[in-house]
């Protein structure tokens, strides 16, 4: 990969931790809270080697307690520290549903913006590394749904560091998705120094004229191999990374939905009442006369999880070979 | 061949005469002894099987109990199978075989084959079993806990003497709200259940000091009004004598019992976790002269209930019956895509109407 | 006076001044009488709901005394009506939550008794119980974590909460990093409906402090000397880095839970009349008189100017204005971000 000067190539994984590691240094009130994240220096390794550093008042390996990890970091905030609570993985997320939810969201606007809640919430999610019931579930849209709550869930290097300066930055409560799978397996350049991208702001990762394809997670990442082997079938396809989910960019895709008028909404999700459904209803209020095809969401099937088994891993999760069959039917529509 | 055929073969006739002084088999015959070393050992065989079959590339994971042999085979034996209700969690691989789960059973798990009992669904060691009274889990902790409560609940209910639920934990799943929350419940309603807390000082790589103030969990049991037990988790008769006290005094009525058995986690807690990055070799290996497994051997040896040879023949049994039901697991087929829609709900509901 | 002497010697203050025994009678007084304010509106039908806290005013009123304003911090729960005006809080600021007022703390947003004032140093929380026990714990992390001797957090709660989840999290944690925070538990026998023996088999909650390997102590909750006393010796180990104590305050709850409840649909009317012999406002006020702190005189001055300081802010927060329908999309965030971009 050719590497441009002021920057570096780094995966998924360095990229949190180098941004995790900066914003550390750089303000004293940033601590670090939850299982394992200490001694082992998380599960994955992202914050290896951290208590050395900081120190274990800063890098506090929790008891297991999901529902007072976001608690305990909510009062920090509001008392002025700026925590980052880890969630070990999403599918242990469930006890704390109160606190984010009736917490953490509702905090400045309970308060008439007297108490803040200034919080991160990182946590690794999705599947495709044989995790089941328990090591796979996409989150997103339990939360999505909730005002006060900010996500994200960047799927580059790049896109991971500047967002979650960002987030960590951000005065509000942010869910901050990792999507597991793309820890180790996607690389990219990411420029040194600190730099954040602004939420609520997709990307367009590819431009194409014939279909928008929008996407998030890994899955933008088989969008693109998809799209890519299209083009080379003469086919243009356009697809955004959506980055952000609330608040969710409507200008990039509306625009781009201007410009192919055809929609194709790719996630790992559930499809019932997942983040294509607020999309696809957002398209159809605003751009109906735009559109020369449906809609269409390419989803998980409505099942509560990837099996263990690798066929049921499989059939649940998407392919770039789907993604490519359902890309060139849109085309043809 | 099953445990009972195979005791006649390697037991010496004078056994209970050479006891040794201060053996307190707590009622327990030989036979029974002997069952409780075969589950220790299957329990070990197996494990260490996952983990070979890991490293060979042939499964992606397993997990690791050794180091909780002997508090799972004596614990199990004081379970009345057909009766009882087991709430385990993932690390209990030995209390699972104690309460009759055959190592086929086992190894399907681990290869997610079609005919394990979640159909290849779940993690490997989320064993459940209706039949054999075992609960399906998944892996929060404690979740499972309020579930024991409530099928504790269910036994008092409909007036079930004779019944009652054993559910475990490690240390670090007694931090979560809702261990708090059932040992409450359990403890106001006087219900038929044991909290057994398998204390291996390790959760993942958080230590015994930072999961809790006081490392004694069962001092916390007086607090909520039930009676608390501490054990060493490294003597199985002893987690047997504790585990059939608290299981007897649930079944006719007495209520809840907390037990603390300590033990410790020889292994790292997965394949997928690296131990070196959080405590020393030193301490594993200062730890491992307690293997609880070597040392129940010698016990049964110098009480002249298992010979030396019988004790060898006893070892390549489990590895015989762990080979076979390796290969046969390992043969049969994966489940079929179309499996992944089934058993949503008990019709075929889609979301759109 | 010689006989007043006498029987002021026989008054166990523990430090506290004559003006500091009138402080936390007047806080009492005025507990009660912006309570019953609140049942009286209702019945009025000029607010819709009020919750009462009748029985605990000693509790609070003692509690309050050992707080250090303009340092620790107070995580209340809602029926800490006296705890909030301990603490500094005004009548004015009591009625304006009771009347949703936009000049209300949280802008007429939240229930009424759910206070909030980042002056007063006063942890918003919502209606769910235990939920703002973590956020205590933070709050007092952050106080360690930034080697703020002096500084403790007081976080109160009802017997009921003792069951949830997340006050055995808090608990666990606050014991584990020996944090600077006194878990005051108000156990007065009732979660609504729920009596003592409902919510748990072991009654004395304190008891449960050392299985988290922290002190913990039960005091009675209805003599404001030994509150101050018990809650004032855990905020000094608080305070000066001894980690972090359980005490347990016995008393009552005369009223039902909030207009909203029927008590006589669960306890009977004798057990409450056998419970109101030990009223603590009245007791108090006989203990200042039996030890000449106060004369029957001072008293009713002190209560005629009570009612009068309600009456004031009674009127006062009631001629205020309601917020308007465009305060409803503000403070959602810092700035204005729509869900779509």
């Amino acid at each position: 990969m050719a590497v441009t000067a002021g920057s570096k190539v780094l995966n998924n994984v360095e990229a949190v931790r180098e941004t995790l590691y900066e914003a550390m240094k750089a303000d004293e009130r940033c601590v670090i809270l939850g299982e394992d994240v200490g001694a082992r220096g998380n599960v994955f390794l992202i914050t290896k080697d951290f208590v050395n550093e900081f120190g274990a008042q800063r890098v506090i390996d929790t008891p297991i307690a999901e529902a007072s990890i976001v608690g305990i970091a909510i009062g920090m905030a509001m008392e002025g520290l700026r925590p980052i609570a880890e969630i070990q993985f999403a599918d242990f997320i469930y006890p704390a549903f109160n606190q984010i939810v009736g917490e953490a969201a509702k905090t400045r606007y309970r308060s008439n913006g007297e108490y803040t809640c200034p919080l991160v919430i990182r946590t690794p999610y999705g599947g495709g590394v044989r995790g089941a019931l328990s090591h796979s579930v996409s989150i997103e849209a339990l939360f999505y749904h909730v005002p006060g709550l900010k996500i994200v869930a960047p799927a580059f290097p790049a896109d991971m560091k500047g967002l979650l300066n960002a987030a960590i930055d951000d005065p509000d409560p942010v869910l901050f998705l990792e999507h597991k799978k793309t820890y180790r397996l996607i690389k990219g350049e990411v420029p040194d120094g600190h730099y954040t991208i602004p939420l609520g702001k997709a990307d367009v990762k590819k431009t194409g004229r014939q279909l928008t394809v929008v996407s998030y997670g890994l899955y933008v990442h088989w969008a693109l191999d998809a799209a890519n082997q299209l083009e080379s079938e003469g086919v243009s396809v356009e697809v955004i990374d959506l980055r952000s989910i609330r608040p969710m960019d409507r200008t990039t895709i509306l625009e781009s939905v201007e410009k192919t008028r055809k929609l194709l909404i790719i996630h790992e999700d559930n499809k019932f009442g997942g983040i294509g459904a607020e999309i696809s209803a957002m398209v159809a209020e605003e751009a109906l006369f735009s559109l020369d095809a449906p809609i269409r969401r390419l989803c998980a099937p409505d099942v509560p999880a990837m099996g263990y088994a690798e066929p049921l891993e499989h059939e649940y999760m998407s392919s770039p070979a789907k993604m490519a069959d359902a890309m060139r039917e849109m085309v043809r529509f | 061949m099953g445990h009972r055929d195979y005791f006649h073969l390697v037991a010496t006739k004078s056994s209970t005469k050479n006891t040794p002084p201060g053996f307190a088999r707590h009622g327990l015959t030989d036979e029974q002894l002997v069952a409780i070393l075969r589950t220790m050992l299957m329990h070990r065989r197996l494990e260490t099987r996952g983990f070979e079959l890991n490293r060979q590339g042939k499964i992606p994971f397993a997990s690791a109990g050794e180091g909780h042999e002997a508090v799972q085979a004596g614990a199990a034996m004081a379970f009345v199978r057909g009766k009882d209700i087991l709430v385990p969690y993932y690390r209990d691989l030995g209390l699972d075989l104690g309460v009759g789960l055959r190592p086929v059973e086992v190894l399907l798990s681990l290869f997610g084959r079609a005919d394990d009992h979640s159909g290849g669904r779940q993690f490997p060691h989320h064993y459940a079993s209706k039949q054999l009274g075992i609960y399906t889990i998944s892996s929060v902790l404690a979740a499972q806990l309020p579930h024991a409560v409530g099928a504790a609940f269910a036994m008092k209910y409909r007036n079930e003497r004779d019944r009652a639920v054993l559910t475990t934990v490690g240390d670090g799943a007694t931090s979560e709200g809702e261990w708090h929350e059932s040992m409450n419940f359990a403890a106001v309603h006087k219900l038929p259940i044991v909290f057994l807390c398998e204390n291996n000082e390790w959760a993942i790589s958080t230590p015994l000091d930072k999961q809790m103030a006081n490392p004694n969990i069962w001092q916390r049991a007086a607090g909520y009004g039930m009676p608390g037990v501490v054990v060493d988790g490294f003597d199985p008769i002893a987690c047997y004598a504790a585990t059939k006290d608290a299981m007897d005094r649930a079944r006719s009525g007495g209520g809840p019992t907390l037990i603390e058995a300590k033990c410790y986690r020889f292994l790292a807690h997965t394949t997928d976790d690296d131990d070196r990055t959080y405590r020393s070799r030193e301490e594993v290996e200062t730890r491992r002269k307690d293997d609880p497994v070597p040392k129940f051997e010698r016990l049964l040896v110098e009480a002249g209930i298992l010979s030396a040879e019988g004790l060898e023949a006893l070892k390549r049994s489990v590895l015989a019956e762990a080979n076979e039901a390796t290969d046969q697991a390992e043969a049969m087929p994966y489940p079929l895509p179309e499996a992944l829609y089934e058993g949503v709900y008990a019709d075929d509901f889609q979301p759109w109407r | 006076m010689a006989k007043t002497e006498t029987k002021a010697k026989s008054l166990d203050r523990h430090g506290l001044t004559d003006e500091q025994l009138r402080a936390i009678f007047r806080n009492m007084l005025l507990q009660r009488q912006l309570d019953n304010r609140g049942f009286q509106l209702n019945r009025q039908g000029k607010v819709p709901f009020a919750l009462g806290s009748e029985g605990h005013e000693a509790l609070q009123a003692g509690a309050a005394m050992a707080f250090e304003r303009g340092k620790d911090i107070l995580a209340p729960y809602y029926r800490d009506l006296g705890l909030a005006i301990g603490i500094g809080l005004t009548p004015y600021e009591i009625m304006l939550s009771l009347f949703a007022r936009a000049a209300d703390h949280n802008g007429g947003r939240q229930f009424p008794n759910h206070y909030s004032s980042k002056h007063a140093g006063l942890m918003s929380f919502s209606s769910i119980l235990a939920a703002h026990i973590p956020h205590a714990v933070g709050a007092a992390y952050a106080m360690k974590y930034r080697g703020e001797g002096g500084r403790a957090v007081l976080v109160t709660c009802g017997d009921g909460t003792t069951s949830e989840g997340e006050w055995h999290e808090s608990m666990n944690f606050a014991a584990i990093h020996k944090l600077p925070l006194v878990m005051l538990v108000e156990n007065n026998g009732w979660a609504i409906s729920t009596p003592i023996e409902h919510q748990m088999a072991q009654p004395e909650i304190w008891k449960r402090a050392a299985g988290y390997g922290m002190p913990g102590k039960r005091f009675n909750g209805l003599d404001p000397i030994e509150t101050y006393a018990t809650v004032n010796e855990a905020l000094q180990r608080a305070r000066s880095g001894g980690g972090p104590t359980i005490v347990e305050g016995t008393c009552f709850r005369f009223l039902a839970h909030s207009t909203d409840d029927n008590d006589l649909t669960y306890r009977t009317k004798e057990m409450v009349l056998e419970q109101r012999k030990h009223d603590p406002v009245p007791a108090f006020e006989q203990t200042l008189l039996d030890a000449g702190v106060m004369s029957a005189a001072d008293i009713e001055a002190m209560r005629k100017d009570v009612l009068r300081e309600t009456n004031d802010a009674t009127d006062k927060a009631e001629a205020m204005p309601y917020p308007q329908a465009s305060d409803l999309y503000t403070h959602l965030y810092e700035g204005a971000w729509q869900p779509w971009q």
